[in-house]
């Protein structure tokens, strides 16, 4: 090829405490080229593109941009070699115009300071042209779709002149109009020589979309193919490592075992609407459906961290009230968030502050002061048993990587006892060796008799570990598939974009007060 | 994404290594500012002068030891000068207006400090109103109510004997007589300690770091994250009421127009002392090493014959050297 690469990042090095992040990685892009990296969570994606933004240093290997080696120290020095990343996140000021966020920091200036509001719209509208698109420079970015905004960040790259644009899962909010949409404008860049590394997991769009394939695993790329010519199939085997479907789930026969967990009619707002299950003891429930279809919401009102609007819980067979956390955790309730950072752990604290944080009241001795050796010794049986990898039980959690940080949230739950343990998303941000011992260790908790809830996104992951599969579509809940080889992602992705009740309620309608037998 | 999100190679560092580091920081300050103003001057490490300093550091070191738990669990306090002074004044209607022996009135200012908490932390936890915010309201009311109750006009203890000699006197003097150290400096050491033991050993204490590490996944973890909360203002309420007894006892008086001003003292000696304002990280001594920071340049400056005026500047010039140097340590590592 004669053409001079866009960006060359050749050999790339990175470890993180823990964890050998990307292990001599090297990446090419062409001007005018759409190419898609891909790799399951973990497998070294958005840390590649990190460094390539300059978000994260690297520990090795070089970075070319139009072919002269380039140091992407910060993100300042990305935006000035001509490189923007669109984040999933966004990164705008609601309270702001359209126009006004385009321009932050470069605003058009009149004399003695004052802003030049009109050039600044005029800027912005010029930028839109080019694109074809449709948008008031002075709209409050607050009131547009994530569809729009997304929109907007792009006209804010282009305005820096960019020759490289990154985005992460960009249609990941998208809906298939605004996908459309998208794909237009970035067609439209295409021919104007900006290059674009484009990250998503939908197969579909990378057929419609990208040149070129880049696939990653654990850290390091597999192989550079052509979009066009390499069938799906193939694509998937280089993420996994293995063709899909080689390990199934070992399904129990729970016939006999009782329901540790009852739902009947749980109701919130738009978002839960009249769902109801049971899980036995001993059984993986997988809860799978888009994005948006209301799988958190379930768990986070059987767990009392949202209000609901109606419906029973049952656990063990008695009808309980949980109005908090306190109340489900008491029930032997345990959540595990999708968002660790956010809602699982103490990021400063260590980790058997962490191990005890549902349990503390556990290690007072009589006058009212922690036992920290004990709870230090309880760490430490965790740490051997979960295989934890951590220094000590006096590390910080947040220099953990995400799938032992997992692992201590597990911890957390499992010395508490509980014995339904609801998993949202319990994979996410974890690197692939680690997955599959979170998947062995789901497997044996529910072997232990406990009831277990997975949520998630990825369909493998769901047919991998679940006994039984609910699906869900806009809130409720379409349906129960058995699990194992019989049932396929073709049957759960018909249940999830189905927009009518497809089944029976599992259980009939819960009575009316006036019906209700007397306790 | 927060820096706490990053890993970084290099930081594996224990934990409260950092505010460890500006305890360090701090330390060095006092020792520094202790040398300088000593050279300057052959007055200032005179007995009388280092008694003089640490009785000025009582009651601010007690408000400043109350605030930081507060401040640890991410959350303010503005209410603690006026809540000082109202607790005061409690004690002197106690003591003074209805003639109750000693020990009422000391429990009567604690009991009332922790009572103020209590309503504090009910906005907070209970009514999700901002520390900010409700301790600035707290601040209005319980000024307003201390010139109620006291009818705008100082209460004298002068019928309550031995009153004064709460701060004044010296237990550790009449032990051993070279030592007249005041009793004010006596409590303000045993507060730390007490506090000091309740942050690092009770469940209360790690809450208190876990709230203000991430109140949600503590409240996840099915913790009753209000409950807690509240407890802690009340904590931090019930010292507050120590050091109206304190400043009461120094005065022989509860003076209703004093108070305002106290609260920003206090915070200055937590944030001088390596607290951080956002929350889950800080300590007792630092604070206690903070407000003696500030007790220490207010006495050499005045020593030095610095017109009061500029003691202030200088006062407000630290604080801003501390939080930066704090600031700027943490973004190198």
């Amino acid at each position: 090829m004669s053409v001079t690469p866009l960006i060359s990042m050749r050999n790339i090095d990175k470890r993180f405490p823990g964890v050998h992040a990307l292990k001599g990685v090297s990446f090419e892009l062409l001007p005018g080229e759409v190419h898609a990296l891909m790799g399951e969570n973990g497998a070294g994606k958005s840390t590649l593109m990190k460094i390539l933004s300059g978000i994260y240093p690297r520990d090795g290997g070089e970075i070319l941009v139009g072919g002269t080696p380039a140091e992407i120290d910060s993100p300042r020095a990305a935006q000035s070699h001509g490189l923007a990343i669109i984040h999933q996140e966004l990164a705008l000021m609601n309270d702001l115009t359209v126009a006004q966020n385009i321009f932050i920091g470069r605003e058009p200036r009149l004399s003695f300071g004052r802003l030049d509001e009109k050039a600044l719209n005029r800027n912005a509208r010029d930028i839109f042209a080019k694109l074809n698109l449709h948008l008031d420079p002075k709209t409050q970015v607050g009131t547009l779709t994530i569809a729009r905004q997304q929109l907007v960040e792009i006209a804010k790259a282009l305005s820096f002149k960019s020759r490289v644009l990154v985005m992460d899962e960009p249609t990941a909010a998208l809906n298939d109009r605004e996908i459309d949409e998208l794909f237009i404008i970035i067609r439209q860049l295409k021919a104007e020589g900006v290059g674009i590394v484009y990250i998503s997991h939908k197969m579909d769009e990378l057929k419609r979309i990208a040149d070129r394939v880049t696939v990653m695993r654990d850290g390091a790329t597999v192989g550079t193919v052509s979009a066009a010519d390499t069938p799906v199939s193939e694509i998937i085997r280089m993420m996994v490592g293995r063709e899909l479907g080689a390990e199934t789930v070992d399904i129990p026969d729970l016939a006999a075992a009782p329901p540790l967990l009852e739902v009947r009619g749980l109701t919130r707002g738009r978002a839960v609407r009249d769902v109801s299950f049971s899980v036995r003891q001993g059984e993986i429930l997988g809860f799978a459906g888009l994005m948006g279809a209301g799988r958190t919401e379930v768990a986070r009102a059987i767990f009392g961290a949202d209000r609901k609007n109606g419906g029973e819980i049952l656990v063990h067979g008695k009808a309980l009230t949980i109005r908090s956390p306190a109340d489900a955790v008491a029930a032997g309730i345990g959540y595990l968030s999708e968002d660790r950072k956010h809602f699982g752990l103490a990021l400063g604290m260590d980790v058997k502050d962490n191990v005890a944080l549902a349990t503390m009241t556990d290690f007072v001795s009589r006058v009212g002061a922690i036992n920290d050796a004990r709870m230090r010794a309880t760490a430490r049986t965790f740490i051997d048993r979960l295989r934890i990898r951590t220094p000590s039980e006096r590390q910080e959690v947040r220099f953990l990587s995400g799938g032992n940080q997992q692992k201590v949230v597990i911890a957390k739950w499992l010395l508490r006892n509980c014995d339904i343990l609801i998993f949202d998303e319990p994979t996410r941000g974890i690197d692939v060796g680690a997955k599959s011992e979170i998947y062995r260790l789901l497997t044996d908790l529910a072997a232990e008799g406990r009831a277990i809830i997975v949520i998630s996104s990825e369909l493998p992951e769901v047919l991998r570990l679940s006994h039984r599969i609910a699906v869900m579509c806009e809130g409720r809940l379409t349906g129960i598939l058995p699990g194992g080889p019989g049932t396929t992602q073709e049957d759960i992705m018909d249940l999830a974009t189905r927009r009518a009740p497809a089944m029976e309620p599992a259980f009939p309608p819960p009575p009316t007060p006036e019906t209700r037998a007397p306790r | 994404m927060t820096t706490a999100d990053t890993p970084q190679g290099g930081a594996l560092s224990r934990i409260g290594s950092a505010g460890a580091m500006q305890k360090m920081l701090a330390f060095g300050s006092l020792v520094l500012l202790l040398v300088g103003f000593s050279l300057a001057s052959p007055q200032f490490m005179q007995v009388s002068n280092i008694i003089a300093i640490l009785q000025a550091t009582s009651v601010n070191g007690v408000l400043a030891v109350a605030v930081t738990l507060v401040i640890i669990t991410g959350g303010i306090d503005l209410s603690v000068g006026t809540m000082m002074t109202f607790c005061a004044v409690i004690s002197g209607v106690v003591l003074t207006y209805w003639g109750l022996p000693l020990p009422f009135g000391v429990l009567a200012a604690i009991g009332a400090g922790a009572f103020c908490g209590l309503c504090s932390g009910t906005f907070v936890a209970k009514l999700k109103i901002p520390p900010f915010i409700a301790t600035l309201g707290m601040m209005l009311i319980l000024k307003g109510l201390a010139l109620v109750i006291s009818g705008t006009r100082p209460i004298y203890f002068n019928d309550t004997p031995g009153f004064d000699l709460i701060s004044r006197g010296s237990l550790i003097g009449w032990v051993f007589p070279s030592l007249p150290i005041p009793n004010g400096v006596l409590i303000l050491f045993l507060v730390a300690l007490l506090v000091a033991y309740i942050l690092g050993r009770t469940v209360l204490g790690r809450y208190t770091f876990a709230l203000g590490s991430n109140e949600e996944a503590v409240r996840l973890s099915g913790v009753n994250v209000d409950a807690w909360k509240i407890g802690i203002y009340a904590l931090s309420g019930a010292i507050v009421g120590v050091a109206g007894i304190l400043i009461a006892s120094r005065l022989n008086s509860a003076q209703p127009a004093l108070g305002l001003g106290y609260e920003l003292e206090a915070i200055a000696a937590v944030v001088i002392g390596g607290t951080s304002l956002s929350g889950g990280r800080g300590t007792v001594l630092g604070t206690v090493i903070g407000a003696l920071i500030m007790a220490v340049l207010t006495n050499g400056l005045r020593i030095l014959s610095v017109a009061q005026e500029w003691q202030t500047v200088v006062t407000g010039a630290i604080i801003i050297l501390a939080v930066y140097a704090d600031q700027a340590r943490r973004r190198k590592g």
